[in-house]
């Protein structure tokens, strides 16, 4: 069993608002993630493949296909949006990196032919990334 | 859904290398320059991770400012511009970086509670790093 991760990069905007809390609830349990004009995040992708490595080619799995699955599955609906505003998956749930990482493992869960799906990796800060393994 | 969440802090220490069970030749065999008498300083890195189901109101394993708040008062202040050597958490063990995991990893264990510790990982410089989950299998 090999691993294999792959990186790329995109930029969006959000802002953390439960409409069930009242606003002093949203101000203090989001603080300044609550701003309703939202602010904005560079954040890095690391997604986590693992699988046999094809004798033939050598491959765990074919990069150039994982790129074109990431671009078009994940790259094309989050890169440059608004996620509270553009994405459907947080129409009507927060946005927080937790959730995000949900979002990308979903949209990825059953679009590799060969390898299995094992981490998505969300940075939202150099300092701050959420990891999720599919666990329910 | 169960996620896991890491946080990376810093801070800046001071330690010698030295076990008083061992002789001067065995100190200096056993840690090089890091046996020196008047010790040298690291700038650290640790990541924290936790664990646990996402909250669906708020989206969240923790609350980020609890986990900085608990990280901040027992770790950072404890350790931080300090000589690991002086500390009463290394008057019986050599202040390495396996050490200071551990005893980092179990301060946090018992004062971080609103989420699950997976583990700790502590950058002493840029080239090392170690890790420890308290005895746990450590994950890919």
């Amino acid at each position: 069993m090999v691993y294999l991760t792959r990186k790329c990069e995109f930029s969006a905007s959000h802002y953390y608002h439960n409409p069930e809390f009242s606003a002093e609830e949203n101000q203090r349990i989001f603080g300044k993630c609550a701003n309703l004009n939202g602010h904005g995040h560079n954040y890095t992708l690391e997604v986590t493949v693992k699988g046999d490595v094809d004798p033939k080619t050598g491959f765990v799995v074919d990069l150039k296909e994982l790129k074109e699955i990431l671009n078009r599955e994940v790259l094309e609906a989050l890169d440059h949006r608004h996620l509270n505003k553009e994405v459907p998956e947080f129409l009507r749930q927060i946005p927080t990196t937790e959730n995000l990482a949900i979002a990308i493992w979903n949209r990825l869960q059953g679009k590799l032919h060969v390898a299995k799906l094992h981490r998505v990796r969300v940075y939202e800060l150099p300092d701050l990334f959420v990891d999720f393994y599919g666990e329910a | 859904m169960k996620a896991h969440l890491t946080r990376r802090y810093l801070f800046s220490a001071s330690h010698r290398l030295h076990c008083d069970g061992l002789s001067e030749s065995e100190n200096q065999a056993t840690y090089g320059k890091c046996n020196n008498p008047h010790g040298h300083g690291h700038n650290y890195a640790l990541e924290v991770t936790v664990s646990g189901q996402v909250n669906p109101q708020t989206g969240m394993v923790c609350n980020l400012v609890d986990l900085d708040g608990a990280v901040h008062r027992e770790v950072l202040e404890r350790f931080d511009h300090v000589n690991l050597n002086a500390r009463r958490e290394f008057a019986a063990t050599v202040p390495t970086t396996e050490n200071l995991s551990e005893v980092i990893f179990n301060i946090l264990k018992q004062s971080f509670t609103a989420a699950h510790l997976e583990k700790v990982r502590l950058e002493e410089t840029m080239m090392n790093s170690f890790e420890y989950a308290g005895g746990a299998e450590l994950r890919v």
